[in-house]
């Protein structure tokens, strides 16, 4: 099958980028989304042109890499997929696509479609973890959980942090992955004791670093890959409210002893 | 000048050989940790949780990976599970047997004392997970649950649905966030190293370049860690991630590394075959499928009838067949193997005849649609957005893929390599898993090096040497940073006709043909005259567009791909001297009679670690004995 694609060329941070147009004519209909850009680049590369850049590892849906927009979706128009696991079957022939970077001002453009989310890495460092040094941690079986909530903590844990949330919102906003790990170590009972510390540092965080407020558009639940729910923002609120009212920094003073 | 592969393996009777060894090892005082330095490359399961751990216990880390974020190291893709001796579904499990099946499973071609502290540590593995939020599988009563898996008759396996890898690394990833934030851990990601730098015989740091500037930078350190992963995209295709590669090994062997068993490679046997040649990687499906699904061809060749229309007494259920007592759940080499026999005597499915049926027709019946929905859900998913078609109403087709890399630079029992201050974990060292890896055993061993075994070697190390003593002005940094620069300008300049992927397809069909799940002398020797022609040809005609001092893919593919076209060069030196079969090394001209793997452990039961001569000079075949004290080797049966 024949594919026009118009891609977002920028060399880097502080170059101005523009849409430049391809055509390709032999899309194998069973080509991942990424196969037809390697097909692009090996083209552009013979010619003695700039490959494309776009971040990918896995292939396979789990490591978050890649993700860009197609016709103004984070991924592509597919429910529920990353791009790299998009077939050209789900395209037509002779279609005409719009491939441009994630849009927010907390991930600024690297390089063409790629982009950088290292305050992704920021959020979850400001408090996105259990406190427990390796070597003391008591028998597993020792803290039952609730199988019902070691499901809903797992489907909250699946977000593989691609970013395609914040590219969807109108506001930018980070809500729906700090939610997703809000949510992950909140059901747990493992992690009740930070739970409040836990919100309140990874929702400041989150505006710290330049992502927007939730208006509960609903777009980043309609986008996400991994069907993470919008109903874990609901919860992240109810802790970041409660946590607000009850929650005091543990004050830093040393024994004398 | 030959190694002298001291393996450090600590007396005493089994059990008691890691107690005894911690017991002797020195201690550094909490006081003087920061003043130490230690790098550690990679954070998959075993960099992340290395550098967790060591920030926890106070020394200064640095840590590098070349994606964008720790948490998208290859790990991730881990689908199946991880095994702990835990004993909790009251089957019989024990430390032992978990133990011996890894023994027995690796063919008997890896160490007693490091695979019985593997077994030992796995309980601790679990605990730790547990406490870090990882979101294992439970029973309705609130317990851990547990799956077999291929290579065990106990059911061991611990499972996050069919995202085990990525829970456990986001456990460990958590981890070394946290120390991050304190201040412990300092993080380099987009930083691929590209040379080790070595003083005086000793691992001092690394040369790393800047994926998003070019920069090329000089890192110092007391102590060195390579957790970079395996090396299976040699093959070009591959389950592994794309970024997956071998240079830091491949660069700390050239500085005096030894490489142990280079040509140990694991095909897994559930991956979805290829159909194109676009393909760019293969996906596996995982193991945990051959719990409840059914393997099986056509008793008649090239069948090309619609499976469900296939009766019962026209299939053959060839596993069944042939291992009765595992059946579907024989190793993993067993049943590659298997499944390109069935393909080779024409019984194949699919494109070319190259696929074999994973039927769920049976468990979908006895159990319910929705209990394999629960089981294997996102797996389904995938194969369906994959191929196109329903699992739960047409058989998945599979075909075996490379997968894991067992071997890897030759490490000792506190995970040193031949270069003193130069540690390797995870799948990176070749240690722990002989000449096979059972399934959910590789992140057993990641986690088991990073958490609980590299705490302790460390601090033994550094307690006998003193922190700093030479920075980035030392001759032998400015050398090695100016050779890196050569290399890549070297790159750059060719501007020849062929992409760097041709160059990686070309070596990847060498390899799949004459090194992959069978391989014989005729072929080998082939490969080995190819292999120097290819990377000449690279040298003289790889296009690299680009320049150095900017984000560039192609130069970074580049960079890797010249360092596998010498590494496959080694792979199948180490094949053709290897004169037996055993697990992922399968040589035609040793075999039963019935066409199972026939080992010669008068010859072989060693390590084989080879040795950089220099340039153009063949390197050197060392061996390390593997004694059995504890366990008699047998042949190994799945009968
Ligand atoms: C699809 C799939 C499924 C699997 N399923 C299972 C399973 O169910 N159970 C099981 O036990 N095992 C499984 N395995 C195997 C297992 O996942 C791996 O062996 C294991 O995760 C390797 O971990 P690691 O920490 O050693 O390396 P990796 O996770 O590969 O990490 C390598 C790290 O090194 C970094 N790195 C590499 N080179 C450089 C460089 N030059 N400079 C800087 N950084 C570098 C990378 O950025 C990365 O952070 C699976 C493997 C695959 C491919
Ligand atoms: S919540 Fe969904 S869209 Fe957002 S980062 Fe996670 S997986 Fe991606
Ligand atoms: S490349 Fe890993 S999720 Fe797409």
């Amino acid at each position: 099958m024949r594919i026009i694609l118009n891609i977002w060329r920028q060399k880097n941070a502080s170059s101005p980028g523009k849409m430049v147009r391809y055509e390709l004519d032999n899309v194998n209909e069973h080509m991942s989304f990424l196969e037809m850009l390697d097909v692009l680049n090996e083209e552009l590369t013979r010619r003695g042109e700039d490959p494309v850049t776009f971040e990918h590892d896995c292939r396979e849906g789990i490591c978050g890499c890649c993700g860009f927009m197609i016709n103004g979706i984070p991924h592509g128009p597919e429910r529920g997929t990353t791009v790299c696991q998009l077939h050209m079957r789900h395209f037509r022939d002779g279609e005409e696509l719009w491939l441009e970077p994630f849009r927010a001002k907390a991930f600024p453009v690297i390089k063409d479609l790629m982009v950088d989310r290292s305050a992704f890495d920021r959020i979850i460092s400001s408090g996105g973890y259990i406190s427990i040094n390796t070597g003391s941690a008591p028998e597993a079986n020792s803290i039952p959980v609730k199988k019902q909530d070691a499901d809903r903590a797992m489907d909250a844990a699946a977000c593989i942090g691609c970013g395609a949330c914040v590219a969807a919102c109108p506001n930018a906003s980070a809500s729906l992955f700090v939610a997703a790990k809000i949510a992950h170590l909140g059901l747990l009972p493992q992690g009740e004791p930070e739970r409040d510390r836990r919100a309140i540092r990874m929702v400041l965080k989150m505006t710290d670093e330049g992502f927007g407020y939730c208006t509960n558009t609903g777009e980043c639940e309609a986008i996400c890959p991994k069907g993470v729910k919008i109903e874990n923002i609901a919860r992240m609120h109810r802790d970041f409210t409660r946590a607000v009212a009850l929650f005091r920094e543990e004050a830093k003073v040393g024994g004398t002893g | 000048m030959a190694f002298q592969l001291e393996s450090r393996i600590p007396s005493g009777p089994l059990e008691q050989k890691w107690e005894n060894a911690r017991r002797d090892m020195k201690l550094v005082s909490p006081a003087n940790r920061r003043k130490y330095t230690i790098i550690v490359v990679g954070s998959g399961l075993a960099g992340a949780s290395a550098a967790a751990t060591l920030g926890e216990l106070g020394y200064n880390v640095r840590c590098f990976c070349f994606q964008d974020s720790p948490r998208r190291a290859h790990s991730i893709a881990a689908q199946g599970g991880i095994n702990a001796a835990k004993n909790y579904q009251n089957d019989g499990d024990s430390v032992y047997r978990l133990f011996y099946d890894t023994i027995k499973g690796g063919d008997f071609r890896s160490r007693e004392a490091n695979v019985y502290r593997l077994a030992e540590v796995s309980l601790n593995i679990i605990d730790q997970c547990v406490a870090q939020g990882v979101p294992f599988a439970r029973e309705y009563g609130g317990t851990l649950a547990n799956r077999s898996f291929g290579g065990a008759q106990v059911s061991r396996t611990f499972y996050a649905r069919g995202q085990t890898g990525q829970q456990l690394l986001l456990g460990a990833y958590q981890a070394l966030e946290r120390q991050v934030d304190a201040g412990r851990v300092q993080m380099f990601a987009r930083h691929e190293m590209l040379d080790l730098v070595v003083i005086d015989g000793r691992a001092r740091g690394i040369i790393t370049r800047n994926l998003v500037t070019g920069a090329i930078d000089c890192h110092v350190a007391d102590a060195v860690v390579l957790a970079t992963g395996g090396y299976g995209n040699v093959f070009y295709l591959s389950t592994n991630a794309k970024g997956s590669n071998a240079t830091a090994i491949w660069r700390a062997y050239k500085r005096g590394a030894g490489f142990g068993n280079p040509c140990f490679t694991q095909i897994h046997p559930t991956c979805i075959p290829q159909t194109g040649d676009y393909q760019s990687k293969l996906t596996l499906m995982s193991e945990s499928l051959r719990n409840d699904g059914r393997i099986w061809v056509p008793k008649k060749k090239g069948d090309t009838r619609n499976p469900n229309d296939i009766p019962e007494e026209e299939r053959d259920y060839y596993l069944e067949r042939m291992y009765p007592a595992y059946g579907n759940l024989c190793p993993r080499d067993i049943a590659s193997r298997a499944a390109k026999l069935m393909c080779d005597q024409g019984y194949g499915v699919g494109p070319g005849g190259r696929g074999v049926y994973l039927d769920f027709r049976e468990a979908i019946q006895r159990l319910g649609r929705k209990t394999i929905e629960e089981r294997y859900g996102n797996l389904f998913e995938m194969y369906e957005r994959i191929t196109g078609e329903d699992p739960y109403t047409v058989p998945m087709r599979i075909y075996p893929a490379v997968h894991y890399t067992m071997g890897g630079l030759w490490v000792d029992y506190h995970l040193q390599s031949t270069i003193p201050g130069l540690f390797v974990l995870g799948e990176a060292n070749f240690s722990d898993h002989g000449a096979n890896r059972l399934g959910a055993s590789a992140l057993m061993q990641g986690l088991a090096d990073g958490y609980f075994i590299i705490p302790y070697t460390m601090g033994h190390f550094l307690a006998q040497v003193k922190p700093g003593g030479v920075d980035e002005s030392h001759p032998e940094f400015r050398a090695a940073r100016e050779q890196v620069t050569g290399r890549t300008k070297k790159l750059l300049s060719i501007r020849g006709k062929k992409t760097v992927d041709d160059f990686h397809r070309e070596l990847g069909k060498i390899m799949w043909e004459y090194c992959g799940m069978a391989r014989n002398a005729a072929g080998l020797k082939h490969a080995l005259k190819k292999i120097p022609e290819l990377r000449e040809e690279f040298w003289q005609n790889v296009n690299v567009p680009g320049s150095g001092d900017e984000m560039n893919q192609s130069l970074e593919k580049a960079g890797r791909v010249a360092d596998f076209l010498e590494l496959g060069e080694l792979m199948c030196l180490d094949a053709l001297e290897r004169e037996e079969s055993c697990g992922g090394h399968f040589r035609e001209e040793h075999q039963t009679e019935e066409g199972e793997a026939k080992r010669d452990d008068e010859r072989f039961c060693h390590v084989a670690v080879w040795e950089y001569a220099g340039e153009n000079r063949p390197p050197v075949r060392n061996v390390e004995p593997l004694n059995f004290e504890f366990v008699h080797l047998a042949q190994r049966s799945y009968k």
